[in-house]
C-alpha cells in the first residue's frame, strides 16, 4: 500500500495537463508536420488565395459590373494591359474580372455537390460496412451501378434532357460522386469492424450508432479529408466541361469553362480569351491536388503518435 | 458461495469459411469444439493453450463478441445463451474484457476521457459531464495514471499505461466477472510485473473473478488458483495451478511445459519430460480424428485415433482427457 | 583493433532530430562479437536495441537519425563510413539479419522459391562479377538450404506461396534464407516471439546448432529473457541506450549485479511459481530530457547523489563482467 501511494504521488506531481494544453500541442504538432512539406504549403496557399479571391470578389476586382450583362463593344478584344490585366473578351468586358468571378461558381459548384455527395455516401458507406450482409449487398451493388456510369456522361445526359441550368448540372454530379465515398467509407469501415477498440465497445453494450459515429467515423475522417480535397478538382472540371459543352452555366453569367467555350472559336490570333480562363482553372485545381497531397501525408502519420 | 459464478457446458463455436463471389461456405473452422468448465466467486481460472487452441475465441464467445454455435453459458445462475435484451443488458454489466493489444484495443481518434466515458454513458452510472469526469479520475487512480491522463490520446501513452486504460475501462461498470485475454502479452516484462500486481490488488479489492487467458504458462503458474490447457478447441486438462504443474497428467501438458524457456536452473529441473514427436500444430479447420493430439503424442495408440476421449475427473479437482491416463498415475519426473 | 572480433561497436552515438528537439536515443555503447560466438542485446521497450541493430545493419536512414560519433567495425571496417555502394555488398552477405515476425518477412505474392532466388542471385552478383550461378546450381543451392533447417519435402516448399505455410516453417524458411550465403554475422530479432511456445522451442534448437556447426557469430536482440538464458553465451543489458550490464549469461542470471538487472530478473515469474517482485518503479526515460548521469537513476532504489551527476564508467568486476554502476565502482576493479 505504501508503495502505491509513492507512485500516486510521483505520478502527480510529474505534470499537469489540462485539456486546453492537450489540444494545442495536437495543432501544433499537424502544423509542424505540415509545415514541413512543402507541398502542402504552396498548395495551401494556392487555395487559400483563390478562396480570398472568390469572396472577396466585388471588392478586389477592377470592373465588378463586367461580371453580368454588360456590353461595351468599343473596347472588345483589347490585348492584356494595364487597364485590362487578361484583356477583354468579345463583348468588351474585363477577362479578369470575369475570371474571379468565375472562381466564384467553380468554388460553388464545388461546395454545393460535395456538400450533398460526401455526406450521403459516407453514412451509406458506414451503414454497408457496418452492417454488412443483406444491407451490405443491396448498398454496394446499387453503388457499383452508378459507378459503371461515367459522370461526365450521365450529367450530359441529365442536362440534356431537361432544360441546363447549373442547379441540373450540380445535382448530376452529385448524383454519381458519392459512389466514391461510399466505396471508400465502406472499405475502411470493414477493416475497422475488426479492431478491438470496436469489440471493446461490443463489450461495453454500446449501441451500433453509437460505435459508428464515434468510434469508426473518426477514424475514416482523414481518409475522407483528403479524398473530398482532392475531388474539389475533378468536380470543378467536370462542371467546366458541362459549361464547356453549353449545359451548363448560362451566359451572361462568367463560368470559367463557359469562358473558354466562347473563346475558342478566336484561336489563336486572339488567345487571351482562352488561355486566362484556362489557366485559372490549372492554377485551381493545381492547388486543390497539392493540398491533397500534402493533407494526406500529414495525417498518415498521426496515428503512429510522433 | 459454493455455486459457481460462470458455468460453460459444452461451448461450441464454429466460424464458416466462405470463399467467392456469392460467399460460399465451404468448411468451418472448429475453433472451440466443446469446452466445459466451471469459475469460484473471488476466483482466477487460467486458461493456457497454443495458437489454435481457441482459448482467445473462449474468452471472445462469452463475452459474446461472438455468438455461440452451441452449448449454454450460465452466469449467476441465468442461461445467458438466451440473448434476451434484459440479460444483455445484465450481462454487460457484470462481465468485462481486457484485450491483448494494448495499442488497438484503445481507440486512437478518442481521447482517454472519451473511452472510459462510454461505459458510463450506456450504462447511466452518472448523473452529468462533471459527475463523469469525476469518476473517470478515480478510475485512473485505481489503476495508478494521474487523473490528468484522461485528456490525453492513446499515441501519448506507454503500453503499460495503455493496458492501465483498458483495465480503467473493464472496472467503470463495477462487473463481478472479467475475461483477461493476454492482457500483458505485448508488455515488457518489467511493466508486466506491475500490471499483474496491480489486477491481484484488483481482484482483492473488489473480489472479482477472472478468467485469464494467456500463452505464458509461468506467468499463469503464478497468478491462476486453477488452469485448464486447451489444445485444437477442446479442454484436455484442468487442475489445480500447483497440481498442474508439478504433477501433469497428459502428454500434452507435459510437452507444453518442458518446451517453456526458463531463466534458472531450479526451473529447469522442474520440467517435465516432453512426450511428443516434434511436428507442427495443425490447423483447426481440419482437426485430427479421435483425440486431436494423437499425430504428435509419443504415446498415441490405435484408439486415440479413432475416439476422441471423455474429460475424466481422475483425482479430486484434475480432470484428464486422454486415453493413457489412469488412476496409477506415473510419477512426473522421469 | 584487428579482425578477432566479427563485430565491435565503440562509443556509439545515434541521435534522431523530431518535433520536440534532438532524442539521444542511444548515448555511448560499446560492445563486441568474436567469431563463432553467441551474444545477447536484452532490454526491454525503449531501450535503444532495435535501434542498434538497424545502424549496424546499415538501415537507418540519416536524416532524422544523426550519428555524431562512435565507430561500427565489421570484421575490421566501419560500416559508418562506408558508401551505399560498399554497404550493399555486405548486407546479405558478410551480415544477414532473421526478422522478428516470419509473417510480415516474406512477400505474400512471391513463392519461398522465387524469394529465395532473388536473395541468392544477388549475393552472387555483387562477388563474381560476370560468373554467375545458373539457375539449375541456384535452385540446388536453395534445396540444400531449406534441408539444412529440417523442412521436409524441400521441393514442395519451395514452390509454396508464403501464406500456404505454417508460423513454424516460415521461421525456417527465413534461417534458410539468411544462412545460405554463409555470413559471418547473423543478426536475431526477437526470434520466435511471433511463435507458439513448442515452436519456438524447436526454432531456437535449430538455430543455436547451426550456428555452432556453420562457426557462423549470431546476435539476438530480444526482452525474452528465457530466449536469452537458451540461446546465448554471453549478454550485454540496455537501458536508456546504454549497456548497464555484461556478463557470460550464466554468470549474469545466476548473480545479476547491476539494480536494472536485478529488477528484471526478478520480475520474470517462475515456472516454479511464487510470487513476482512488483516491477521497476517508474517509466523509461524520455530521450529529449534524459535524466542526468546515470539514466537508470530516477526508478533506482540505491540511487546515490553521484548517479544524477556523473555517468557511472564500466567496472570490471571479473573477467567478462563489467557493470557501469557506482555501487561497484567504490568496491574497486578497474575501470574501463
Amino acid at each position: 500500500m505504501k508503495n502505491k501511494q509513492r507512485v500516486l504521488s510521483s505520478v502527480n506531481s510529474e505534470f499537469t495537463t489540462t485539456q486546453w494544453m492537450v489540444l494545442k500541442d495536437k495543432i501544433g504538432r499537424a502544423w509542424y508536420r505540415f509545415r514541413r512539406n512543402s507541398i502542402s504549403i504552396t498548395g495551401g496557399s494556392m487555395v487559400l488565395l483563390v478562396i480570398l479571391l472568390a469572396i472577396l470578389a466585388p471588392y478586389v476586382t477592377p470592373y465588378p459590373q463586367h461580371a453580368g450583362a454588360f456590353t461595351d463593344f468599343l473596347n472588345a478584344f483589347q490585348t492584356p494591359s494595364k487597364s485590362h490585366w487578361f484583356g477583354t473578351d468579345e463583348i468588351g468586358r474585363d477577362l479578369f474580372t470575369r475570371v474571379i468571378f468565375g472562381y466564384r461558381i467553380s468554388l460553388m459548384l464545388a461546395v454545393i455537390v460535395l456538400g450533398i455527395s460526401v455526406p450521403l455516401g459516407v453514412i451509406l458507406g458506414l451503414t454497408a460496412g457496418y452492417f454488412g450482409g443483406r444491407i451490405e449487398t443491396i448498398i454496394m451493388r446499387t453503388t457499383d451501378v452508378f459507378l459503371a456510369l461515367p459522370p461526365l456522361v450521365m450529367a450530359l445526359a441529365i442536362c440534356a434532357a431537361f432544360t441546363p441550368t447549373i442547379e441540373r448540372a450540380m445535382l448530376a454530379i452529385a448524383s454519381i460522386w458519392w459512389t466514391w465515398h461510399c466505396r471508400l467509407v465502406h472499405g475502411i469501415t470493414r477493416s475497422i469492424k475488426t479492431e478491438e477498440f470496436v469489440q471493446a465497445s461490443w463489450v461495453i453494450g454500446d449501441s451500433h450508432f453509437r460505435i459508428i459515429f464515434k468510434d469508426i467515423l473518426p477514424n475514416c475522417m482523414s481518409a475522407i479529408i483528403v479524398k473530398t480535397t482532392l475531388d474539389v478538382g475533378f468536380v470543378i472540371l467536370i462542371g467546366a466541361g458541362l459549361s464547356f459543352l453549353g449545359l451548363g452555366t448560362q451566359p451572361p453569367k462568367s463560368d470559367l469553362g463557359t469562358m473558354i467555350s466562347y473563346g475558342a472559336q478566336y484561336l489563336p490570333t486572339k488567345w487571351w480569351p482562352t488561355v486566362f480562363p484556362s489557366f485559372a482553372i490549372l492554377f485551381l485545381i493545381l492547388g486543390f491536388n497539392l493540398l491533397g497531397d500534402g493533407l494526406r501525408d500529414m495525417l498518415d502519420v498521426e496515428t503512429e503518435g510522433i | 458461495m459454493n455455486n459457481p459464478l460462470l458455468t460453460v457446458e459444452n461451448l461450441v463455436k464454429y466460424f464458416p469459411i466462405r470463399v467467392g463471389f456469392f460467399q460460399r461456405r465451404i468448411g468451418k473452422v472448429r475453433a472451440v469444439d466443446g469446452v466445459s468448465f466451471d469459475i469460484k466467486n473471488c476466483e482466477i481460472f487460467g486458461l493456457i493453450g497454443e495458437s489454435g487452441s481457441g482459448k482467445s475465441t473462449v474468452g471472445k464467445t462469452l463475452v459474446r463478441i461472438y455468438k455461440p454455435t452451441g452449448g449454454a453459458v450460465w452466469f449467476k445462475g441465468r442461461d445467458v445463451t438466451k440473448s434476451t435484451k434484459e440479460n444483455l443488458r445484465f450481462f454487460k454489466k457484470e462481465v468485462q474484457m481486457v484485450f491483448q493489444d494494448p495499442k488497438s484495443s484503445l481507440n486512437p481518434r478518442r481521447s482517454i476521457k472519451s473511452t472510459l466515458e462510454d461505459p458510463l454513458i450506456v450504462h447511466r452510472i452518472a448523473q452529468n459531464g462533471r459527475d463523469r469526469e469525476r469518476i473517470i479520475g478515480n478510475l485512473l487512480q485505481m489503476v495508478e495514471l494521474s487523473p490528468n491522463y484522461m485528456y490525453k490520446y492513446p499515441s501519448a501513452l506507454s503500453g503499460g499505461q495503455r493496458q492501465r486504460v483498458a483495465i480503467a475501462r473493464a472496472l467503470a461498470v463495477k462487473p463481478s466477472f472479467i475475461v483477461l485475454d493476454e492482457p500483458t502479452s505485448a508488455l515488457d516484462v518489467s511493466v508486466q510485473a506491475k500490471i499483474i500486481h496491480l489486477l491481484q490488488g484488483l481482484q482483492r479489492e473488489f473480489h472479482l473473478s477472472y478468467l485469464f487467458i494467456s500463452h505464458d504458462l509461468s506467468l499463469v503458474r503464478t497468478i491462476a488458483r486453477r488452469t485448464a490447457v486447451m489444445y485444437l478447441g477442446r479442454i484436455y486438462e484442468i487442475a489445480p495451478t500447483e497440481k498442474l504443474f508439478t504433477s501433469p497428467l497428459h502428454p500434452y501438458t507435459r510437452t507444453l511445459i518442458s518446451a517453456v524457456p526458463v531463466i534458472s536452473k531450479e526451473e529447469q529441473e522442474a520440467k517435465p519430460m516432453k512426450q511428443s514427436r516434434g511436428g507442427e500444430i495443425p490447423s483447426p479447420v481440419n482437426p485430427p480424428n479421435g483425440c486431436a493430439f494423437h499425430p504428435r503424442c509419443s504415446l498415441a495408440d490405435k484408439i486415440c485415433s479413432q475416439q476422441l476421449p471423455e474429460l475424466v475427473e481422475v483425482i479430486r479437482g484434475h480432470f484428464v482427457r486422454c486415453h493413457h491416463v489412469s488412476f496409477n498415475m506415473p510419477s512426473v519426473k522421469q | 583493433m584487428g579482425n578477432k572480433y566479427i563485430l565491435e561497436i565503440r562509443d556509439l552515438h545515434v541521435h534522431f532530430r523530431v518535433y520536440e528537439g534532438i532524442s539521444r536515443v542511444i548515448d555511448g555503447i560499446s560492445l563486441y562479437i568474436a567469431k563463432g560466438e553467441r551474444v545477447g542485446l536484452a532490454g526491454e521497450t525503449g531501450c535503444g536495441k532495435t535501434v542498434t541493430m538497424k545502424t549496424v545493419m546499415g538501415m537507418l536512414k540519416i536524416p532524422p537519425a544523426i550519428i555524431p560519433c562512435g565507430e561500427v567495425y565489421l570484421n575490421g571496417r566501419d560500416i559508418l563510413k562506408m558508401s551505399p555502394k560498399e554497404l550493399l555488398q555486405i548486407k546479405g552477405t558478410e551480415i544477414s539479419v532473421i526478422f522478428q515476425d516470419p509473417m510480415n518477412a516474406l512477400n505474400p505474392v512471391f513463392t519461398v522459391g522465387e524469394q529465395f532466388y532473388d536473395v541468392i542471385r544477388f549475393a552472387q552478383q555483387r562477388f563474381s562479377n560476370g560468373g554467375n550461378l545458373s539457375r539449375e546450381r541456384i535452385r540446388n543451392k536453395m534445396i540444400a538450404a531449406l534441408k539444412e533447417v529440417i523442412l521436409p519435402d524441400p521441393e514442395r516448399i519451395a514452390n509454396s506461396y508464403p501464406l500456404e505455410l505454417s508460423g513454424g516453417m516460415r521461421q525456417r524458411v527465413l534461417i534458410a534464407m539468411a544462412l545460405v550465403n554463409n555470413p559471418k554475422l547473423l543478426i536475431a530479432d526477437e526470434p520466435g516471439t511471433a511463435l507458439d511456445v513448442t515452436i519456438q522451442a524447436q526454432i531456437l534448437n535449430l538455430m543455436t546448432k547451426l550456428v555452432e556447426v556453420k562457426g557462423i557469430s549470431i546476435l539476438i536482440i530480444t526482452h525474452n529473457l528465457g530466449v536469452i538464458k537458451e540461446t546465448t553465451e554471453r549478454v550485454y543489458i540496455m537501458y536508456g541506450g546504454k549497456v548497464m550490464e555484461t556478463a557470460p549469461t550464466n554468470v549474469l542470471f545466476r548473480n545479476p549485479r547491476h539494480p536494472y538487472s536485478q529488477g528484471l530478473l526478478s520480475s520474470v515469474p517462475r515456472l516454479t511459481g511464487g510470487e513476482i517482485a512488483e516491477g521497476i518503479p517508474g517509466t523509461v526515460p524520455d530521450y529529449i530530457t534524459a535524466p542526468s548521469g546515470c539514466r537508470f537513476h530516477p526508478r533506482c532504489n540505491y540511487a546515490m547523489p553521484i548517479c544524477a551527476q556523473k555517468e557511472p564508467p564500466l567496472t570490471m568486476l571479473e573477467s567478462d563482467h563489467y557493470v557501469a554502476c557506482y555501487l561497484y565502482a567504490k568496491q574497486g576493479g578497474q575501470n574501463e
